[in-house]
C-alpha cells in the first residue's frame, strides 16, 4: 500500500469525538481491515480524543485537538495531540482503573482499552506542554 | 443516544439506542439518575441491543448506576450485549458486578 497521510484539527468539543473516530476509521478502511479491526481503531481513537478533551483541556472548549493518521505498508498509525495540561506521571495514568477525575465517573479504563485494541500505544507528555498519544496497528489480510 | 424506558414491578428496563461515548454519557447518566430517584426501583435492566458503539465512558455510566442500585440492595442487569460492546465490558470486569442475561 502506498504511503498516505491525513491531518484533522478540531476544537475540543465532545461532539467531535464521534467525528474523529469515524474519520480515522474511514481513512483506515483503505487497508481493507476486518469489521473487528475497524471497531478496534474506532474505539482506541475515541479513548485518546476523549482524554485530550476531558484531561488535556479539562473540558474547556477552546482547545485544539489534532488527529494525524498515516498508512505505511500494512501499518496504520493514529496520532492524537493536544496542547493542554500534560501528564505528570504517565505510568500512573496508564494504570487500569486509575483516574484523576473519579467525580466525573471516568472509569480509568481508557489506556487499558487502547492497549487491548492496538498493537502499540505510545504516550509523550510533559506538564504544561500537552500530550501526544500514538496508536499503531498492522492490518494483515 | 436515545433511551426507551419501561417499568415492570421493581424492575426498570431501559433500552439504549445509539453511540455511548463521553459526549452522550452525560445525558444518559442524568436521565437514568432522574428515573432512579424512584426508590422503589430495585433492578435496572440495561438493554444494550441498540448500542452501535461504546468506549470506556460507557463503563463509567454502568459502574455509577451499579453503585446507586447496590446502595439500595438492588442490582443492574445487562442484556443483548453485542460482541464489540462485550469486549469492553469483559476487560473491565463489569460482569463480576452486574448480571448478564
Amino acid at each position: 500500500m502506498q504511503r498516505n497521510r491525513m491531518e484533522l484539527r478540531f476544537v475540543s468539543l465532545s461532539q467531535n469525538e464521534s467525528f474523529a473516530r469515524a474519520a480515522a476509521a474511514a481513512f483506515a478502511a483503505q487497508l481493507n481491515p476486518t469489521i473487528e479491526e475497524l471497531a478496534d481503531i474506532r474505539t482506541a481513537v475515541s479513548e485518546a480524543v476523549t482524554n485530550a478533551i476531558v484531561h488535556g483541556y479539562d473540558s474547556r472548549t477552546e482547545g485544539i485537538v489534532t488527529l494525524i493518521c498515516e498508512i505505511s505498508g500494512d501499518s496504520f498509525t493514529a496520532k492524537i495531540s493536544d496542547m493542554g495540561c500534560g501528564i505528570a506521571d504517565i505510568v500512573q495514568a496508564r494504570q487500569p482503573l486509575y483516574t484523576s477525575k473519579p467525580e466525573q465517573e471516568r472509569s480509568g479504563m481508557g489506556f487499558a482499552v487502547m492497549e487491548a485494541f492496538m498493537e502499540e500505544v505510545e504516550v509523550q507528555s510533559a506538564p504544561g506542554r500537552g500530550t501526544t498519544v500514538t496508536l499503531r496497528k498492522r492490518i494483515t489480510r | 443516544m436515545e433511551l426507551r424506558a419501561a417499568r415492570r414491578g421493581a424492575r426498570l428496563t431501559v433500552q439504549l439506542v445509539g453511540e455511548l461515548d463521553h459526549h452522550s454519557a452525560e445525558r444518559v447518566r442524568s436521565n437514568l439518575d432522574h428515573m432512579l430517584r424512584d426508590r422503589t426501583i430495585m433492578e435496572l435492566h440495561l438493554d444494550m441491543r441498540g448500542v452501535s458503539f461504546m468506549d470506556s465512558s460507557g463503563l463509567g455510566v454502568v459502574f455509577g448506576r451499579y453503585k446507586t442500585l447496590r446502595a439500595r440492595n438492588g442490582k443492574v442487569i445487562l442484556s443483548n450485549v453485542s460482541p464489540f460492546v462485550d469486549r469492553v465490558f469483559r476487560m473491565s470486569g463489569v460482569y463480576k458486578l452486574c448480571e448478564r442475561i
